[in-house]
């Protein structure tokens, strides 16, 4: 619904453009939209209110300048405005100089901390950082499971109490078995609670008091509501907060609530997940949330995976092929490759603004097994055939989908979304289709 | 066995608790503001406003709620707060509806699906109603369909012990409509009253995750003429604006009967599923207010409403 707020904003402003300086009242009215923005994006009421405030100070009285319309200034301000409160860049949480360092999550009932806990295990091991998960959620049936189960498959240690042992007792075993071990992180999951539930909120504390954890993450879900403020207050009151892990943002959901959290705790957000799978957890950009809760898509996300693997002329290069429909079926087939390595090409078309429900790219999300698929068939075929897929005839087809172990409608299929991919390449705006030229389209 | 947390609360102590923090929100913030004014001026309606929209609303069902208020200044007089407030509550009971909606549970038997993102509360709902039925002398048979998740099937074979309800379910990644046909063969010839499918959670934006959903209901459907007879949606209370747009699209492809709201047990109101009564005509059919097996009640729409202002119904100023 607010894909546009940048549009309504620039129509907003546009009688404005060279009339002098922005003024209270003038800016009024794309304030108002900036507002209902923020709230459609769930942060809280309170929190908008100031915010709306702050941003009013700060345009009113500044030049209306030539060069970008009014409303453009606006966004821009709103947007610096945003990072500004999202905190400070990612950094990487520092280890204990004495192994090991201690980090326990906690946060309300299916927010995702067992997942987290996961995932982070899965981070510090790729970082050569010997992890230890501890279950210490003994109310959930086969919560202490699931956390063992993930364990297994990330193969790392996990520490599961006697059946009926406290919280307590459990995470003060595992703590020793750690520095037994050596074990450099220990990472404990706790039962899911409401932060008005005093008896379990004293848990926390209990455990707090006794492990004196280095860290202290709350996993909030992003699709939480108003409900965030209170929710960060209560856990930032009883036990105290170091930081944020932010679930399920690979969903639509704006992700207000980040804001919420950030603005009443003054805690960074460290981590976002992005997925169900271990893989999917990622360092949290506040540019890139401040674009997302104003509606402008994540593109700098985009851009900067994107980027990891293209340089800026490849992706000058691929785009020329592409708009002058140069690009073959060699040139897909490495894109496929590249593609792989990005992560589930479901997200990265999510990461576009109005990508993500494009019809014409409804087609074109195959899941990880189709994409083998579709680099068999393409592997399957000759040089010739995949610098020009128009000579490809019925007698080839079938020939392909033997050598690939498909059908001949697979390669029909597959033929026919390249083709589209051509036509809908060609549709695309000129300054959204070079990669390399993307940082700057909010804005543009 | 499951340990007692320590001094748990009682989830009817633990609401009463967490409004009395809550209390001094809404009914006593409206009260603040409307007294002692001689007219109910644009600002006074935009506090109202926000009121609504920190119960979570949203923009646009908060507005249609102001705009009767005004619609309302005209023709007759609303200049306490207490008639305010019953105006409020009169225009949110018009968008839900007073109508009790049970689940319709009257086929030999009786299929309910439940559906949701990960984490809302789907297969607790489950372990509940369970418990419900089985309580009542029917026979309930869980289909563990949420093969995805890690420990999912041993979670819901607990509650089946909890309950007495038997559990058809086999090990992570097997295939979920497999498992629902078996399931439903498993019911029908075990003669049992209702069959209650755990699916698992997923986000609305995940297409193909989607599309086996709708395999699973057409697989059961298939096994059992009619079937799904429910196909629920759980929410959780404590979800803002996305949840409308889940809705949306969980009603758009799957077709929903209904609604589950969660969580409300905690300070959370659940205002966003006013919205989704209101655009998807879906009711609300129960709630969950804690995670105990008696934690599961049927919809009522006074008492959600009242509890947006007041948590409880008897409790007045
Ligand atoms: N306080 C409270 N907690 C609840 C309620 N319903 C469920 N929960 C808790 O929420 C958490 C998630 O519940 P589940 O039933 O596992 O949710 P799910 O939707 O099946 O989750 P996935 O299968 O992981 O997608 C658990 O810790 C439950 O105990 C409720 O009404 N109130
Ligand atoms: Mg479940």
């Amino acid at each position: 619904m607010f894909d546009s707020l940048s549009e309504k904003l620039q129509a907003t402003f546009k009688k404005l453009r060279g009339h002098g300086k922005l003024t209270e009242k003038n800016i009024q009215e794309g304030l108002r939209e900036v507002k209902l923005a923020l709230l459609s994006a769930d942060v809280n009421y309170k929190v908008v209110k100031k915010f709306i405030e702050d941003v009013q100070q700060k345009a009113v009285g500044q030049e209306v300048l030539s060069s970008i319309s009014p409303g453009q200034q606006v966004v821009k301000i709103v947007h610096r405005e945003l990072v500004e409160l999202m905190g400070e860049s990612f950094r990487q949480p520092a280890l204990a100089p004495a192994p090991p360092t201690v980090i326990m999550l906690m946060g309300l009932q299916g927010a995702g901390k067992t997942t987290a806990a996961a995932k982070l295990a899965r981070r510090f091991k790729g970082e050569r950082r010997n992890p230890l998960l501890v279950a210490a959620d003994p109310y959930r049936p086969a919560a202490a499971q699931q956390l063992n189960l993930l364990a297994q498959q990330l193969n790392v240690a996990c520490f599961i109490g006697a059946p009926g042992q406290t919280p307590l007792k459990t995470c003060r075993q595992a703590l020793s078995q750690a520095k037994e071990t050596a074990i450099e992180v220990v990472i404990i999951d706790t039962a899911g609670r409401l932060h008005i539930d005093e008896g379990l909120m004293a848990e926390l504390t209990e455990l707090k008091q006794a492990l004196s954890p280095h860290y202290i993450w709350l996993v909030a879900d992003a699709l939480t509501g108003q409900e965030a403020v209170r929710v960060a207050q209560g856990f930032e009151q009883a036990v105290g907060i170091d930081g944020v892990i932010l679930t399920k943002m690979d969903g639509d959901a704006r992700g207000g609530a980040a804001l919420s959290i950030r603005a009443v705790t003054g805690k960074p957000i460290k981590f976002v997940g992005l997925g169900e799978k271990l893989e999917a957890l990622e360092p949290f950009h506040p540019d890139r949330i401040a674009s997302r809760i104003l509606g402008m898509g994540d593109v700098l996300s985009l851009v900067e995976k994107a980027e990891t693997l293209y340089s800026e002329e490849q992706a000058a290069e691929l785009e020329k092929k592409l708009r002058s429909n140069r690009f073959t079926l060699e040139d897909f087939s490495s894109q496929l490759k590249q593609l792989k390595k990005m992560g589930p090409l479901e997200n990265l078309l999510e990461l576009l603004p109005g990508m993500g429900n494009s019809k014409a790219l409804k087609g074109l999300k195959p899941d990880d097994k189709q994409l083998l698929h579709t680099q068999a068939i393409i592997d399957s075929m000759t040089q010739a055939e995949r610098l020009n897929h128009k000579i490809i005839n019925g007698s080839r087809r079938r020939r392909i989908a033997v050598g690939s172990g498909t059908s001949v409608q697979d390669i029909n299929k597959l033929l026919k979304q390249f083709t589209q991919m051509q036509k809908l390449v060609k549709r695309l705006p000129k300054s959204s289709a070079g990669l390399g030229r993307m940082r700057g389209l909010p804005f543009s | 066995m499951k340990p007692k947390p320590p001094n748990k609360l009682g989830w009817t102590k633990r609401l009463r608790h967490g409004l009395s923090k809550t209390r001094h929100s809404f009914v006593h913030n409206l009260e603040r503001i409307v007294r002692g004014q001689r007219a109910i001026t644009p600002e006074i309606l935009d506090e109202i406003e926000e009121l609504l929209i920190s119960a979570d609303l949203g923009v646009n069902t908060s507005q249609t709620v102001i705009d009767y208020i005004q619609q309302e200044l005209k023709r007759r007089e609303l200049k306490d707060y207490l008639s305010i407030k019953n105006g409020i509550q009169e225009r949110l009971l018009q968008i839900i509806g007073t109508n009790h909606n049970g689940l319709n549970l009257t086929a030999t038997t009786a299929v309910i699906m439940v559906l949701g993102v990960n984490g809302g509360g789907k297969t607790t709902t489950i372990g509940k109603l369970a418990y419900r039925y089985q309580k009542q002398g029917k026979k309930v048979v869980l289909a563990a369909a949420d093969t995805f998740r890690a420990a999912a099937v041993e979670q819901l074979k607990i509650w089946g012990q909890r309950s007495g309800a038997g559990v058809i379910g086999y090990q992570t990644g097997a295939d979920p409509s497999a498992v629902v046909y078996d399931a439903a063969t498993a019911a029908k010839a075990r003669g049992a009253d209702i069959l209650i499918i755990d699916t698992a959670g997923r986000l609305h934006t995940k297409k193909n995750l989607m599309e086996e959903l709708k395999k699973m209901k057409r697989v059961v459907g298939r096994c059992i003429p009619g079937a799904p007879h429910e196909t629920l949606l759980v929410l959780d209370a404590t979800t803002g604006q996305n949840a409308i747009i889940q809705a949306r699209q969980f009603h758009q492809d799957l077709e929903l009967s209904g609604l589950v709201l969660t969580k409300l047990d905690g300070t959370a109101k659940g205002g966003v599923a006013i919205g989704i009564v209101a655009e998807l005509g879906l009711p609300i059919k129960l709630i969950g207010v804690g995670e105990g097996l008696d934690d599961l009640q049927d919809f009522d729409a006074q008492e959600f409403v009242s509890a947006l202002f007041y948590g409880e119904d008897n409790e007045k100023d």
